[in-house]
This record gives C-alpha cells, structure tokens and sequence, in this order.
C-alpha cells in the first residue's frame, strides 16, 4: 500500500525534474538576453550635474551671531519600516549645522531630532513637543505625505515654519498653511515629466501604466496618465501588499505593450518587475521616488537591469564636495533626499545668520527667500511650491542606480 | 512620495470616477491566460484544502492552524533554497542541480510542514479531545493556534516578506491559442495532480486510508473493529502537512517574494473555501473546489478591471454556490465516499 504512495511520489518528482530540466537549460542565455534589453535604448549615465551659480552655502560668511539656545529641528522617521529615508535626511541637515557651527563661531546653532516612525498617528506627538520648544524656531520635515497631512496645522498654529524635504503629494500645498514649503516638485511635475520621459527618452510607444492604491500612487498615476495620452495602452490597479501579479502581467503582454509604468513602492514595484522579465517582458520598467531604493534592486534581482525611475530628487552624490562631506559625517554615500535635506536646512541658517532669530522673522525670510541651494533655486509661491522644479532620470546600471540627468523638458 | 510606504496611513481616496465596470472585452483577449494561471493557484489551493478536508472528515474539526503549517513549509522552502544560494535572481546552475536543490527543498518543506502538523496536534488538540472538550473549544483553540504560530513568526523574522528566491526562468512550453504556457504552470499543475490522485488512492485503497474512512465514518464503531484511532489522527495531519508542504514549494515557485509571517493566511482562507466549495470532508471536493476558486478569482479580476477584485469575487460565488448547494459541489463526507 505504501509502496504505492512512494512510487507515485517518485513519478511526480520525476516529472518535476524533467520538466524544470527543460527550463533550466535554456536560463542562462535567456537571463543575459534579457539583461541585454534587446531593442533597448542606452541612455547615458551623467557624471556630473551644475551646481547653480552663486548658491549659498551653510558656512556663509563666518561673521554670524545668534543666542546659544538658537535651535533647527527635525521631524521625522528615524526608526520604523522607513528609517533609511528619515536618516538619509536627518544627516543632510546634521552636515549643514556641522558647517555653519564650524565656520560662525559666534551662532552655534542646535540640532534636535524628534522621531515620528514616518507615522502619521505617531507624529502629531513629537511635533507638538516641537511647537511648544519656544527655542525651536525651524523645522526641516516632515519627510512623508502623510505625516504631513497630519500634522500641518500643528506648525500653522504656532506660526513654525517647516520645509519638507521629500513629501510629494500635491494636496499638502491645497490646505492653505502658511508655514509649509516643499523643497521639491511635487507629483503634478513628476507626472508629466515622467510621461516624457518616456515617449521621448526612451521612445516607448506602448506604455502600460499601472498604479497601487496609495493617495501617492493615485495622484501620480492620473497625473501621469494624462500627460501619456494616446501612448497609453492599457492602464490597471494593483493593492499594497500584493504579492502576485500575473493577471496584470497576462495583460501587459497581450497588449505588447513595451513600457512599463509604475506608480507606487518598491514593496509591490520589485515583486511585480521580476515576475513580469520571468515571463518574458523583454521591455522597460520605470517606477517614481518610491520605487528608487536599492531595496528595489535587491529584491527584483537581475531582472531589475531593465528599469528606469523618476524623481524630482537631485543626484547629490555627483556634487564632490557634498558628497565627501557627507561621506565623511555618515560613512556612506548620500541617499535619496539627502541634499534635499541640506539645502533646507541651509535656507533656515543663512536667516538665522541674518538676524531672523524668531519664528516669525525666520517665517517671512523663508517666504520672501530667493537665492541657490547646492541643488537648485529656491523661491517659493504663496502656497509653498517651488517654480521649476527639476525632475531627474536615474536607471539601473550593474546593479546600481545612477542618474541619467534632467527628464521632462 | 515615499511617504506613504505604509499602506495603513493612507487614507486612500480613489479619485477615478468609475465605480464597477465589466470589462469583457478584456475577459476576452485574456481568457487562455487567465484560465491557465488559474488553474496554477487553483492546484495549489487544491493540495492545502486537502489538508482541511481530511482533519475535517476524521475530527470534525477545522484546523486553522493548517496555513501555518503551510507556512512553515514556505520558510522550509525558503531556509534550504538561501542556503544553496539561490536568490531573486534566476540561478545560473545546470539543470540537475537545479532539480536536485528542488527536491531537497521539497522534502526539507515536507519534513517542516509535518513535523509542525503534527506539533499542533500534539499540543493543542490531543490534550483537549482526551478531557473531552466541546467542539467549540476546538475551534477557538486552532484559531488561537494559528495565532501563535503567525506571530512567533514574526517575533523571529519581523514583518517584511523574506528575499525572493527564484528558482528557475520560466520558459515557454505549449502555444494554446495564441498564450503561452509555461513551465512554471506546467510543473505546478502536473505535479499537484500527481499528488491528489495519489492521495485520492491512498484514502480509496490502502489500509491506512480505510482505517481514516472508517474513523471518519463513525470513531467508536471503528475503534471497536481494532482500528487505532490516535494513530489514524496523526496520520491524517502528517498527510494534510505533506501536501501543504508541497504546496508551499510551488508557491514559492509562483510567488518568489510570498515567504511572509502572515503569507499564509488569505491562502489558507482561501483553501478553506475551496474545501468547503467542493464539499467538505470530500477528497475530491478539495480538488475541484481548489481549482475552482483560482479560476473564479482569475476571471473575476479581469472582468472586473484590478486585482483588488479577485478576492471579493471568489468568495461571493462562494456563497452564491452555498446558498445552492449548502454540501459543496460534490457533497461533503470522507467517510461515504465509496471505497
């Protein structure tokens, strides 16, 4: 009787075997075929990028004076699932304050941290205790939409001026907060940048746009959809935590499509890449910020060669002085946002430095700024948006991510 | 922006205007390959509900705890596959050691998903049926089980998903109208086949499987006749964790990044489904309901436009079919299907 079972479960390894082996024979060359992209366009990868002329720095001109209780804070994630964006920002601004201290010995600036685990109902928290500091009289956060969200009255009712460096939904600008200014382009530029991108850079003529079911995800998917236009083939939604995607994938190769776009994180981005190159996507995949982490390499693995992403996020690891500094100070390279982070930071020294030691001055200083950062030019509207943000191309290259300069004009 | 990573802040509000849409064109273009990758979760929720249906046909009892007796084999999957190097990359083996890793991480998955079955049993069951606890305090014992089991999980691994492991390329096979099926689909199905009708035979012929039938049938009357009923329990759970073993390596091999503390629950929800869709208690039930339940979901999402869907339409043809067939599709009873 057993012996039946055995002899069955021989013939179904068996089977098992041979039919792995069929597979199996061909994965080398198929995988490296792949990786080659086929028709796919080589866009250069840039080494340098401009840094504006004349941008003002944290140092400044070393003759700054200020009380010993002056104090810039950061609001922001600093453990939780999210820790690295938090830290790759909080080591920006550490940078900025460690060169203006350095240079101005007469305004030694304080930095405090306040840690909000890049949670919205963990945030309002920390922030409050940040509002009711009277020595605090600067802010650079809070990295994520929805913290945020969350929290933008708090700043707005004690008059803190608050300068995020990373959160990109275009409704945080719609609530009418005074104190809020974003020191990147948000989702409504990111969107047709990216549809650009695309039909010009990488001369996708069938693209397949498929978006998560975040607000971030959302809002840049309508945005990008949009400004696609006729170049869009088909278009499906996927939800946070999915795991399988070969309906969606069914989809995208009947359409032909040769393009893929993403809208959302790299959880659902790196999963749904590598399962669409194992069945036999031969074009490009190009995700937003949320999908540009080394976490998503990692994850897809070698089909992971095929992708491009978007980002109103500056490379600062191309500015060499940034980039040794912060090197030096974090003992690693500057991520995503990290001089996004600095030069925030770098608006609320240089009024310090010039004599706007209350909330309220350092407010109208930061609404009436005009002048260069390391990474571009800062002046804002009335709403707290910048007027020409640029948006960068990165792309995957031996299993790095570099960038591949401005995208959208 | 990366923000809104965590999926529970976001207040998602969907600013597309269309609300449910039927999208048969789509249905259409994308039938064959929906039905194939259908019938490729279906064979795997075939061989978990396998598991809930025989725990069920012997003790009357529905053993939560059986998705993370799958899960186990997932980690076991995961464990052996880690470190034999294999990564979210396609290996660049030959293809017999390709083949042998598999098998050793189907028996190291067999081996985990029985040993935990079997721990289950042991420990939250045996001492309750001895002290002749009511059946309510079995159910809420397997949930509680279940429970314990996700979340040591997830004390010891945290709560991301595991690395992907990829364990072959997929390559075409058969042409069906115009869509490919893979090896991937090919091996999964076949191989879940070659499993469920081993275990139809099992039950249907050997002595082991008459002694479960007849313990399903009637406990005291069987255990007059000489049959050892304790021996036929643990039997009956190490066969429902072999199969979930099993699956759990197909899973993988359909879903790289799946290894999860909580990966295992929707699937077990499902097979569940699946087992009572068929008809608890019935082997064959557990089959067709499995494959079923891949299909109807499949179809589902594509008809209805986004993923989000293929849950709520399974489980409403569920009820749908419940309200119908109250049995199942084949009638439910391990013990009166014929020898």
């Amino acid at each position: 009787m057993y012996r039946k079972k055995v002899i069955s479960a021989i013939a179904a390894a068996a089977t098992l075997g041979l039919l792995v082996t069929g597979c199996a024979n061909q994965s080398g060359p198929s995988g490296t075929e792949t990786s080659g992209g086929g028709g796919r366009i080589n866009i250069p990868a840039i080494s340098k990028v401009d840094v504006p002329a004349g941008a003002v720095l944290p140092a400044g001109d070393g003759k700054a004076n200020c009380p010993s209780t002056t104090t810039l804070a950061y609001a922001g994630a600093e453990t939780g699932p999210n820790a690295q964006l938090g830290i790759n920002i909080f080591n920006g601004i550490q940078l900025a304050i460690n060169q203006h201290n350095a240079a101005n010995p007469g305004c030694q600036v304080q930095f405090k941290k306040f840690d909000t685990e890049g949670d919205p109902n963990k945030a309002t928290g920390p922030v409050t205790q940040i509002v009711s500091e009277p020595n605090i009289v600067g802010v650079v956060g809070l990295p994520f939409s929805g913290e945020s969200k969350a929290t933008g009255n708090i700043f707005e009712q004690k008059g803190l001026v608050h300068i995020t460096p990373s959160a990109t939904n275009p409704g945080l600008t719609k609530n009418g907060w005074t104190t809020f200014f974003r020191a990147l382009g948000n989702d409504a530029v990111q969107g047709p940048a990216a549809a650009k991108f695309l039909t010009d850079k990488l001369q996708a003529k069938k693209v397949y746009l498929v978006q998560d079911d975040s607000d971030y995800g959302i809002g840049l998917g309508t945005s990008t959809s949009q400004a696609l236009g006729s170049a869009m083939v088909g278009s499906d939604k996927v939800v946070t935590g999915q795991k399988d995607f070969s309906a969606v994938i069914s989809k995208i190769i009947n359409a032909k499509a040769d393009t893929v776009y993403y809208a959302g994180y790299y959880a659902e981005g790196a999963p749904f890449d590598q399962q669409l190159v194992g069945k036999g996507f031969n074009g490009s995949f190009v995700g937003p910020d949320g999908v540009k982490d080394d976490q998503f390499i990692k994850q897809a693995g070698d089909a992971s060669s095929n992708s491009y992403f978007t980002c109103p996020c500056i490379p600062g690891e191309l500015i060499p002085s940034f980039e040794a500094e912060y090197k030096k100070l974090a003992n690693a390279e500057p991520g995503t946002y990290s001089i996004e982070g600095y030069d925030a930071a770098t608006v609320l020294l240089s009024g310090i430095d010039k004599g706007k030691q209350s909330r309220a001055d350092l407010l109208s200083w930061v609404k009436s700024y005009d002048a260069s950062g390391l990474s571009k030019h800062y002046k804002w509207d009335a709403t707290g948006e910048l007027a020409t943000p640029d948006v960068y191309g990165y792309k995957v290259e031996n299993g790095k991510i570099v960038p591949i300069g401005v995208i959208g004009k | 922006m990366i923000s809104e990573v965590i999926p529970h802040l976001l207040h998602s509000v969907p600013t597309d205007d269309t609300w449910i849409t039927f999208d048969v064109n789509a249905l259409s273009e994308n039938f064959w390959s929906s039905t194939f990758d259908g019938l490729t979760f279906g064979a795997i929720y075939a061989l978990v509900a396998l598991g809930y249906t025989l725990v069920y046909g012997v003790l009357n009892l529905i053993n939560f705890a059986h998705s993370e007796v799958f899960i186990t084999g997932c980690y076991g999957v995961f464990f052996t596959l880690s470190a034999l190097n294999f990564g979210p990359s396609a290996p660049r083996l030959a293809f017999w050691a390709i083949v042998g890793n598999l098998i050793l991480a189907l028996v190291v998955a067999i081996i985990a998903s029985a040993v935990m079955a079997v721990i289950v049993e042991r420990v939250a069951y045996k001492p309750l049926r001895q002290r002749k606890a009511p059946r309510l305090a079995f159910l809420i014992t397997a949930i509680g089980v279940s429970f314990a089991i996700q979340y040591t999980i997830y004390w010891w691994r945290g709560p991301s998903p595991e690395a992907a492991l990829t364990m072959f390329r997929p390559l075409p096979i058969f042409d069906v109208f115009g869509t490919i099926i893979d090896s991937q689909q090919v091996v999964i199905v076949v191989a879940a086949i070659i499993l469920m009708i081993a275990t139809d035979q099992f039950i249907r012929r050997s002595k082991t499987g008459r002694g479960i039938r007849a313990v399903a049938q009637d406990p005291d009357t069987a255990t007059l006749m000489g049959v050892n009923k304790e021996r036929i329990i643990v039997t009956t759970f190490i066969i429902g964790g072999i199969l979930a073993g099993a699956a759990a390596l197909f899973y993988v091999m359909k879903i790289p990044s799946g290894v999860q503390y909580n990966g295992g629950f929707i699937l077990g929800v499902k097979a569940f489904a699946a087992a009572v869709l068929g008809g608890i208690g019935n082997v064959r039930g557990a089959l067709l309901g499995g494959l079923l339940i891949g299909l109807i979901g499949n179809y589902g999402q594509v008809l209805l436009g986004s993923s989000q869907w293929t849950d709520v339409v399974a489980f409403v043809v569920l009820v749908l079919v419940l309200i119908v067939r109250p049995e199942g599709v084949l009638g439910s009873s391990l013990g009166k299907s014929k020898a």
